[in-house]
């Protein structure tokens, strides 16, 4: 078993790494895009698959990396120093909020840390006073219409339903460079490479199993002497932490953020990535990612009009037929065909062993 | 002689109505205590109470070495040296037997402390050592969630002592099993008050005849009395509540 997740990650990640080679820029552009959903996905995975905690707001999360990126990239792409929506709504001076983000180390640190500040905060009150399951699962909700409401409330600061884009340079590189494009690609895959190899360490770690634990009976956890509160919200904030630094990816390759991608229905289709993959499987997660959004893009180029019922039909095979996921369902196959030969085997050592009646 | 705990005049009100009304009762050291009593006694209820899950309306709990308990969290109760066995099995299904076991060893038990332990050989002498006390060893690798009702019991048992607690409260821990595994409980909680002061609730009286010394006798939230099973016996009050209620039963 272990061989067989072992080189299902080799081939997966040979198969990122040569993609570049054989497929069209514009293809590798959406599958960098798709890699970062597939390290917000292992987050899910994390909080959801190992802990049993279902958020449906990481679309926040993955929204304020990206807004922190986004925000130097206007600064950078802006000659006059202040972005040009900002001139809009008639400011002439840039808020303080803004200030620091034209540093990009500082903006990029930013993507990480203030997702995990807010998962830090809002965990540590959630999770202290035992609100759990669906309760949880609604505030995580409230959570995204308050930011989504917020960020397009405060136009003059955030562009509103607009979000951030038109950005040219990084670094004073230019962005839409071919070359830059593709170093952005490998990049993104070595984040993957390192989210994937950090969660298989964290599961793997006696905290990954007391996380199971935590799914499995948190008060049991509890009486033998364990705070859960603790162990929750540091798993929110690792996959707060994923998110962001997803968002930031993100919105290096595709160019803009609005609050329209980080509101309720992103957020409801990230878990749904992970659903589809295998929520207890981070290859599953990965993978899930990836072909999902694979497919709602096949859909939605080659038939406009369905995609959305296509998509809507997957989610609910899935839920029907395959609970562990595309991960789950690939297990029991396998399962069924290794007990069949074993069956089979069996047979026909009793074929052999002559006529024998019981 | 200091006992390990001792409980003064516990009251716990559910709503308006009283669970416990005053209970006393002192634990000793290396005393296996029973607690029995008919149908909401409230025995269950007094060991919520002292592990944290029910707190207290009036009265004290204190714990030799931390005090007054019973305004502490669970968890902070559990690492002081109370571990709590439940009525229905309480383990972690989807983990193996070993694994079930990793997790209650008595160790740090802070996020960055599971992080960065390690699986050395002392653990693992311990966790054998359980394993074979609770007769597992053949299932250590097998997810908790396959074992028969009564391996999952012996094993959340196998789950407190491997915290090496000082007080180890069992809630009915025959519950469900077959003569021969009963008779083998017994003898594994006699074992388990070598090492620690054992207080268990049991419902049943063969199985409280063979394994107990002290007995306290609780009924409708208060308690009876206590001494030895004989002495129990005798006593007319307990007599009154246990079979003068079955007569009219009868």
């Amino acid at each position: 078993m272990k061989n067989i997740s072992r080189s299902s990650y080799a081939l997966l990640f040979i198969f990122l790494l040569c993609a570049p080679l054989f497929l069209h820029d514009f293809r590798v552009a959406l599958l960098a895009k798709f890699l970062c959903f597939a390290i917000l996905a292992v987050g899910i995975c994390l909080i959801w698959g190992y802990t049993g905690i279902l958020s449906l707001g990481h679309g926040v999360f993955f929204g304020l990396g990206a807004y922190c990126v986004a925000m130097y990239l206007k600064l950078e792409a802006s000659p006059t120093g202040i972005p040009d929506f900002m001139g809009w709504s008639g400011i002439v001076e840039l808020p303080g909020l803004w200030k620091p983000f034209a540093n990009p180390y500082f903006a990029i640190s930013a993507a990480v840390i203030v997702p995990v500040l807010l998962a830090l905060v809002l965990g540590y009150f959630t999770f202290k006073n035992r609100i759990r399951g669906v309760y949880f699962s609604l505030i995580s909700q409230a959570l995204v219409v308050v930011f989504v409401t917020l960020f397009i409330g405060k136009q003059e600061i955030t562009g509103g339903t607009n979000g951030l884009t038109n950005f040219s340079t990084a670094f004073g590189i230019s962005l839409t460079n071919r070359g830059v494009q593709q170093v952005l690609y490998f990049i993104t895959v070595g984040f993957l490479l390192l989210t994937v190899a950090f969660a298989l360490w964290l599961t793997k770690s006696r905290a990954g199993k007391l996380l199971m634990a935590i799914r499995e009976g948190e008060n049991r956890v509890r009486f033998l002497g364990y705070n859960p509160t603790s162990f929750k919200v540091f798993v929110y904030c690792v996959s707060a932490a994923l998110a962001g630094v997803a968002g930031g990816l993100f919105v290096l390759q595709v160019g803009m953020i609005s609050p329209e991608m980080m509101g309720i229905i992103p957020s409801i289709e990230m878990v749904l990535w992970v659903a589809v993959g295998g929520r207890y499987s981070i290859f599953g997660a990965v993978i899930g990612a990836i072909l999902t959004n694979s497919a709602k893009s096949f859909f939605s180029e080659s038939y406009p009009d369905f995609w959305l019922f296509f998509l809507g039909g997957l989610f609910i095979l899935v839920v029907l037929v395959m609970p562990n996921g595309l991960v789950g369902l690939g297990k029991s196959v396998g399962e069924k065909i290794t007990s069949r030969i074993k069956k089979k085997e069996k047979e026909d050592v009793q074929h052999e062993a002559g006529p024998y009646v019981s | 002689m200091k006992p390990v705990l001792t409980c003064r005049d516990i009251k716990v009100d559910f709503d308006g109505f009283y669970a416990l009304k005053g209970v006393n009762l002192n634990v000793f050291h290396e005393e296996v205590r029973f607690l029995i009593g008919p149908n909401g006694a409230g025995k269950t209820t007094l060991l919520d109470v002292i592990c944290g899950k029910t707190r207290a309306t009036n009265g004290q709990v204190i714990f030799e070495g931390s005090g007054q308990i019973d305004k502490m969290q669970e968890h902070k109760i559990a690492s002081a040296g109370i571990a709590r066995k439940f009525q229905a099995p309480s383990i972690f299904p989807k983990l193996t037997v070993f694994e079930n076991l990793e997790l209650s060893v008595k160790q740090k038990k802070s996020v960055w402390a599971l992080l960065t332990a390690k699986l050395n050989s002392e653990v693992k002498a311990k966790i054998d050592y359980i394993l074979e006390k609770i007769n597992l060893q053949n299932e250590r690798n097998r997810e908790a969630g396959e074992l028969a009702h009564g391996q999952k019991q012996w094993l959340e048992i196998g789950m407190q002592l491997i915290q090496e607690p000082n007080l180890l409260l069992l809630d009915e821990p025959i519950a469900g099993m077959s003569g021969v595994e009963r008779e083998k409980t017994g003898y594994l909680i006699h074992d388990i008050a070598k090492e620690c002061s054992v207080l268990v609730v049991e419902h049943d009286m063969d199985f409280v005849r063979n394994f107990s010394k002290q007995v306290t006798v609780m009924h409708e939230g208060a308690v009876l009395c206590e001494g030895s099973m004989a002495e129990v016996q005798e006593n007319e009050q307990v007599v009154e509540v246990y079979l003068g209620r079955g007569k009219k039963v009868c």
